[in-house]
């Protein structure tokens, strides 16, 4: 569902850091593709291309056969089909839990006040936050935040969740019930593009893991080949320095 | 001692029934002040308005590079504006903008008070879109939103929030920056004070009177942008 080919990516005055070098890629409905490799190495810059956050600087991204970056596309509609997870979770700040959730659905998908407001309820019951939907975000928890800002975007009923490190700027306490609310996602069949640092996760929950080192794609593998049995030096160095 | 508060008193009865009373003087000052009045609110409404789409013109170029023109054209007008003295736009607009049209004097100064007031508010206002985290346009942007819909019901209200105690400022200044509108002749609260003391000669009475108006409804603007505030932040309390 998610093609993309010879994608490039560059920043600053005429190009001069490229952050992404040639990526060709094909994600699959109902795949889990986690994303892991250090920092600096491009993977939030491609995730954030894909739902054109980032306009890419050369290359073809065709979402449902649909080519995504082309001058025709309208980049709000496709934007609707993809859920985004940001690290900082980006809830908005002046409006109540209820709000935050329901905006998109009522404005953007003609719901009914009431029917988007059901629908809210029916998703913050799922994470046990009901108690909290008429709270401002200020009074939530970090991981309690995450969650809401997970459920935000799937009131829009996304065909794809991408999530940009969303465990990265929590408590390590808070880690387990955002990674539990995103395993329930990946049960239920949703597609997930997910560029994260918890290795235990992908082990898990991912069915394909890409390894980007310095703008590209070097490995890719199911999990349990890629942890047991890396076959790129890079890919050997990142792993016995995250796992020791 | 208890004689001469007896004659202050005493005086202060004659001045003022000298100054306010005979002739219905008093109603310079109510008349002026109800002109003073229109004139702020309209040019508020005015500087409001025209403040925030410029300063909505200006981020956006800042951001996406869209509206090269339009932002040249309001960093001009900011320029002027922020670069000449009040006095002299109120009278360029009355004796040149307006010179071969007969139009009323309270419609030049609510022009002129609004077209000045803008330049602040836009600055005010960029200051605010500014001070509001990217991530919430990136937000509202993922969730399928437009960047004008972003702006409106994300971005938007957040920098009003965060620009209401300078917004506050810029109209009180601009309240009492309505007294120079005598320069084209305009009876304002100022110029209506003014006049009284041209007719009684005596400087004490109109003038102080003037000056506890204006302080009066700057308190009063204050002691309602203090409610508003403290309404808005009501999401802050954690």
């Amino acid at each position: 569902m998610i093609e993309v080919k010879q994608l490039y990516k560059s920043f600053g005055p005429k190009g001069s850091l490229e952050v992404l070098k040639g990526i060709d890629q094909t994600i699959l409905k109902g795949e889990k593709v986690v994303i892991i490799g250090p920092s600096g190495s491009g993977k939030s810059t491609f995730l954030r291309c894909l739902n054109m956050l980032e306009m890419p600087t050369a290359g073809e991204i065709f979402i449902d056969n649909e080519m995504i970056n082309g001058k025709k596309c309208d980049v709000n509609k496709l934007r609707m089909k993809m859920g985004m997870v940001f690290q900082h979770f980006n809830l908005f700040p002046h409006l109540t839990i209820m709000q935050n959730i329901t905006l998109g659905p009522i404005k953007l998908k003609n719901k009914t006040k009431k029917q988007a407001e059901e629908q809210a309820l029916e998703l913050l019951k799922r994470i046990g936050l009901s108690d909290k939907a008429y709270a401002y975000p200020s009074q939530l928890s970090g991981g309690q935040k995450q969650r809401v800002a997970i459920i935000r975007a799937l009131a829009m009923e996304p065909e794809v969740m991408l999530f940009d490190e969303p465990t990265s700027a929590l408590d390590p306490e808070m880690v387990g019930e955002v990674l539990d609310l995103m395993k329930k996602l990946a049960k239920e069949g949703m597609t997930m593009v997910v560029v994260t640092h918890e290795m235990g996760f992908a082990k898990e929950v991912g069915t394909r893991i890409l390894f980007m080192d310095d703008g590209m794609i070097v490995e890719e593998n199911n999990p349990k080949e890629f942890f047991s049995n890396p076959k790129n030096q890079r890919t050997k160095d990142f792993l016995s320095k995250i796992l020791q | 001692m208890n004689e001469y508060l007896m004659k202050l008193a005493e005086d202060f009865k004659i001045s003022f029934t000298n100054n306010f009373i005979t002739d219905d003087r008093w109603q310079y000052l109510t008349k002026g002040l109800l002109v003073t009045l229109e004139i702020t609110f309209f040019a508020v409404l005015i500087g409001i308005i025209l403040g925030f789409i410029i300063a909505v013109i200006r981020t956006t170029y800042d951001k996406t590079k869209k509206f090269k023109v339009l932002n040249a054209i309001c960093k001009l007008y900011i320029t002027i504006i922020r670069g000449t003295p009040v006095v002299l736009q109120l009278l360029i607009i009355y004796y040149v903008v307006f010179a071969t049209v007969a139009v009323d004097k309270v419609l030049a100064a609510v022009v002129a008070f609004g077209l000045n007031s803008a330049a602040y508010v836009a600055e005010i206002v960029r200051s605010g879109i500014m001070s509001v985290d990217p991530g919430q346009m990136e937000a509202g942007r993922s969730l399928g939103f437009t960047y004008g819909k972003t702006m409106w019901y994300i971005v938007l209200p957040q920098a009003f929030k965060n620009i209401l105690p300078a917004l506050g400022n810029e109209f009180i200044v601009l309240l009492k920056e309505t007294s120079v509108s005598g320069y084209i002749a305009l009876a304002d609260l100022t110029k209506g004070g003014e006049y009284i003391r041209s007719r009684t000669y005596d400087a004490f009475m109109p003038l102080i009177a003037v000056a506890l108006i204006y302080l009066g409804i700057v308190m009063l603007l204050t002691y309602l942008v203090n409610k508003l505030e403290r309404r808005l932040s009501k999401s802050d309390r954690g």
